[in-house]
């Protein structure tokens, strides 16, 4: 006679040994700091909605309706693409199993032969032939496997990622293979907007001035002044 | 009490004896292809002939998930042009393939692995750095 046991299936994110935080049942993966992240959404999200707010209206109607439907859509494509960014799996490498790392480790004892006492061991390294030059995969301690050519172990998420780009704290993830593309195109649309954005202020600024004079627009548009500062910032970033 | 004899209670079952690993064979360049080297410890098991068919299936479904064609390049730029919200009602070329792979591994283990006391894991679970093949401990001899 047997219980009847009803076990829940184990999830493969819920056993990964990295420092990563997941939610919505593993379809969000980010590393564990967070704060920049939530400073660069508050960031981008608050700029958008003061240019929205102050420069919008007067544009649509002194300039054309098109002006801030491009600027709606180019803020939404942005806000899509670091989402993405920062939820995705970076393509990070499972670690090897017990089996695979003992079978490794005696493959590198045998390939080290003796090393007298007291002499440090060589470092451990296996030459690999691709196209005719010799590339050097790196062993890694933590996840006991030789690493792929231009993986790369990343200490924050305490992770092996494939095609390891680096770890972005602004947008709280590694960047590696799989999110690549995603943060390509985030930089890119930001760096749009934030030239698009900073093009119609001027042009707002300046019709105001034609219309009332420069110190009085300034008094006017209290929702320039972040303008000014912004595009260092997305520089900085890039 | 029902009871099933399903494939994968019974690999639990039987103990592990040897795991061999096939690596990645990088002679091509990056694109991924494993060793179709027919491994010793496989000798009395299987024979070579049909191992280095699966293998040769397999490295061929796997250069025709990474090629490159004008789908791909259709594909690309139609969700680039979305913002990859297309991915929401379809599938990479490169997804579809790595299911049919995991199938064909799947149909092989049952029909010719499991049989000899063999299972093929699918590499896409080591991250796509070895092929693991696990031997179990032959039993018929016990019987």
């Amino acid at each position: 006679m047997s219980a009847v046991m009803i076990t829940r299936k184990v999830r493969k994110w819920e056993k990964l040994p990295g420092k990563n935080t997941f939610c919505c049942d593993g379809r969000v993966m980010m590393a564990r700091q967070k704060g920049v992240f939530y400073l660069t959404l508050f960031l981008i999200v608050g700029t958008c909605s003061l240019f929205f707010a102050f420069e919008c209206p007067y544009l649509a109607v002194h300039l054309s309706p098109s002006v801030p439907v491009f600027a709606i859509v180019l803020f939404f494509f942005v806000i899509a693409m670091l989402l993405r960014t920062s939820f995705s799996d970076p393509g990070v490498l499972p670690r090897a199993l017990p089996e695979e790392a003992t079978f490794i480790e005696m493959e590198i004892e045998a390939a080290n032969g003796n090393v007298p006492a007291g002499q440090r061991p060589p470092p451990r390294i296996r030459n690999v032939q691709i196209n005719n030059q010799i590339v050097k995969l790196k062993y890694c301690y933590t996840c006991k496997i030789f690493r792929p050519p231009r993986a790369s172990h990343c200490s924050i998420c305490d992770n092996c990622v494939d095609r390891f780009d680096h770890h972005c704290p602004w947008v709280g993830n590694c960047v590696g293979k799989r999110n690549y593309r995603y943060f390509y195109m985030f930089t890119l649309s930001l760096s749009l907007l934030t030239i698009y954005i900073f093009t119609f202020d001027i042009v707002h600024v300046v019709m105001r001035s034609v219309d009332k004079g420069f110190l009085n627009t300034l008094k006017e548009t209290p929702g320039t002044y972040p303008f000014r500062l912004w595009p260092q910032k997305q520089l900085l970033c890039g | 009490m029902a009871e099933t004899h399903s494939l994968q209670d019974m690999r639990q079952q039987a103990a592990v004896a040897a795991k061999v690993f096939l690596q990645r064979d990088y002679s091509n360049g990056t694109v991924c292809q494993f060793q179709s080297k027919f491994p010793s410890e496989l000798e009395t098991r299987i024979d070579k002939q049909q191992f280095e068919e699966t293998m040769q299936t397999l490295n061929n479904l796997y250069a025709e998930a990474e090629k490159l064609g004008s789908q791909s390049y259709i594909e690309g730029c139609l969700a680039c042009l979305t913002a990859y919200t297309v991915f929401l009602c379809m599938e990479t070329h490169y997804e579809k393939v790595l299911k049919k792979i995991a199938k064909y591994i799947q149909e092989q283990n049952d029909k010719i692995y499991a049989p000899r006391g063999l299972l093929l894991t699918d590499p896409i679970e080591r991250g796509l750095r070895v092929i693991e093949v696990t031997i179990f401990e032959d039993r018929s001899l016990t019987r």
